[in-house]
């Protein structure tokens, strides 16, 4: 790492420190949702990115987490902390199961991110008909504004913890470009077969990440339901979680640590400036599907144009200086 | 309660919605087929197909069956159109690359019906919505009667189509071998807008016959996308006999898995045997091996 990227890095730290004491309250939870996207778009990224296996239904990790940790805290009388861990328990676990029946199964590139939309949509049709999650009515959790039930009053206490949560996945991610677990992934990723014959268990390899990916996107989930106290089935389950991480980590750069970061910023970015054209332009009060309008022409320009995402420009750019 | 008139009842509703399906399915199956990709947009320009058809209805008071020839046309240029300027440009490299265009142009479709249209739940009425066929033990909606026919005359005639002229004998030329059919003088990128084109007519034609008995939302695209793909893995990838069989299949099954289990959970049984014949025979029923 150049001093100019640490430098960059340590800037970037501090500026996310102080941000929730100089700004108003609304735009302290748009920095949560950033970070919040970046964590779960990292989520995507360890299998998606890093070992190449892309997946439109991660949204069964993340509703599976919300769901856990929601049931066990509300028909069980858990502690939330306590449901956490065992979301995240959860959500490896479906991971782990997922990843060995489509991977036993031999499924590749586009079979296996479809094959993780169904599964997505199983999990959300039996949530919207059993009677354990409430079916469509969805579940509320009880609001009690204390930090041993994981809920806070001031917002400044989210949006820390989201970026808390950044940061571990971050890290995780660091650590897997400097591991011999994360140099398989990647040879998985660029040549499977080729992976094969110099002797990785690729099956091994491909269910430990979707193990360690269903992990993470499970803890976003729990972070998501004890942010906003409520769950249903199409929060939980519906595709637009699934193309949320996508979106941030193709557009900021798959594969790579800080791409899911690059493009949780930038898509932030569109979201509020579609939000303010909005304001000015009033034919344009919808202002959902236009941000999304703009992020679907992104993620099929960066796939033509720009395959290792917007990372890629800092990257040249480093390379250019160096 | 379930009485074998009942569940006879049940087959029969399932087998007309799966004419529909088939429709569908073979479009996705045909682009498979010649181009290898996989369109995950297909749902999505379904959805503006009906889109179509219903502001046909409403602004020009187009009977939907009337405007089958306007919509088909109008989605083979679409398609057509579609596959040069973008899909086409993208569709040779990584298989997830192309899927992940054809996620983009869905978004784009998704948001910007939900944009320009609104929100709403549309609806055509036609004079003919409430008549009834007596068919024995079961009652079924005229209107579904016409669309099964009708959608069975338009394979028929793709199937022609396919079998007697020369374009679709070069598309079958190019599916069965690429190289080849360059080298003997066939314009391969040509042919490959035209199937696309002819995929997506498909659609315009679905969409005519689903809306007299259908509603249309911007995320009607996301409900068709999975029992098209669930139809075309069944009956095998590029297969059309596959694609019909796999149809009706779903259809059998959508209407069954509503009578058993309830408008909920009855929706599984799609989801669950696109998993299961992924799981175990990817080749589907009438698949060659991949």
């Amino acid at each position: 790492m150049s001093t100019r990227v640490q430098i960059l890095l340590v800037i970037g730290f501090a500026a996310a420190v102080i941000y929730p004491w100089l700004v108003p309250n609304y735009l302290i939870t748009v920095g949560m949702l950033m970070f919040f996207s970046a964590f779960i778009g990292q989520a995507w990224n360890v299998s998606g990115g890093f070992a190449g296996q892309t997946s439109f239904g991660h949204a069964v990790f993340f509703g599976t987490g919300a769901y856990t940790s929601t049931i066990l805290q509300v028909t069980h009388g858990w502690n939330p902390w306590l449901s956490w861990a065992a979301a995240m328990a959860m959500g490896a676990l479906v991971g782990c199961l997922i990843a060995m029946l489509a991977f036993r199964a031999g499924l590749r590139g586009s079979y296996f991110a479809l094959i993780t939309l169904a599964f997505a949509e199983v999990f959300r049709i039996l949530a919207n008909s059993v009677g354990f999650t409430r079916g469509g009515l969805g579940m509320l959790i009880k609001a009690d504004a204390r930090p041993e039930n994981l809920q806070f009053r001031d917002p400044v206490w989210p949006y820390y913890l989201a970026f808390a949560l950044c940061l571990i996945s971050l890290f995780i991610a660091w650590r897997l470009t400097r591991s011999r677990f994360g140099a398989r992934l990647i040879a998985i990723r660029e040549n499977e077969d080729a992976a094969r014959a110099l002797g990785i268990d690729v099956f091994a390899e491909k269910v430990k990440v979707l193990t360690l990916s269903g992990a993470m996107c499970a803890a976003g989930g729990t972070f998501y339901a004890q942010k906003y106290l409520y769950v249903d089935p199409t929060i939980a389950f519906g595709i637009d979680k699934s193309v949320e991480m996508l979106l941030v980590t193709m557009v900021g750069g798959a594969g790579t640590i800080f791409g899911p970061l690059i493009g949780a910023i930038a898509l932030t970015g569109i979201n509020e400036i579609t939000r303010w054209a909005a304001g000015v332009i009033p034919a344009l009060k919808n202002v959902q599907p236009l941000s999304l309008i703009v992020y679907g022409i992104m993620l099929m320009l960066i796939v033509a144009r720009l395959p290792d995402g917007l990372m890629s420009l800092f990257a040249r750019k480093a390379r250019r200086n160096a | 309660m379930f009485d074998p008139g009942f569940i006879l009842a049940g087959v029969l509703n399932g087998l007309l919605a799966g004419g529909i399906y088939v429709l569908v399915a073979v479009g996705l199956t045909l682009i498979y087929g010649v181009l290898h990709i996989i369109n995950f947009a297909h749902g999505s320009l379904l959805m503006l197909a009906m889109y179509a058809v219903f502001f046909l209805w409403k602004l020009a008071g187009l009977d939907p069956y009337m405007s089958l020839p306007i919509v088909i046309v109008g989605a083979f240029v679409v398609g057509f159109l579609l596959y040069r300027g973008l899909i086409g440009r993208f569709s040779h490299g990584r298989d997830e690359n192309i899927l992940l265009i054809t996620l983009g142009v869905s978004i784009v479709a998704d948001n910007g019906a939900l944009l320009f249209f609104g929100g709403n739940t549309e609806t055509v009425d036609v004079p003919y919505a409430g008549q009834i066929i007596e068919l024995g033990v079961a009652f079924l909606p005229l209107a579904k009667v016409i669309s099964f026919v009708a959608s069975l005359v338009i394979c028929l005639a793709l199937g022609l189509f396919m079998a007697k002229t020369d374009t679709g004998k070069a598309i079958r030329a190019v599916a069965k071998e690429r190289q080849g059919a360059r080298l003997v003088g066939i314009d391969v990128e040509k042919i490959f807008a035209i199937s696309y084109g002819i995929g997506i007519a498909c659609l315009g034609a679905a969409a005519c016959l689903l809306m007299p008995t259908f509603y249309v939302t911007p995320q009607s695209g996301y409900a068709f996308v999975l029992v098209a793909f669930t139809t075309v893995v069944l009956g095998g990838m590029g297969s059309f006999v596959g694609a019909a069989v796999g149809g009706f299949l779903i259809g059998v099954t959508e209407s069954l898995g509503g009578l058993f289990l309830g408008e909920q959970l009855g929706q599984i049984g799609i989801s669950l045997i696109f998993i299961l014949i992924l799981l175990f025979r990817p080749t589907g029923l009438f698949g060659a091996k991949a």
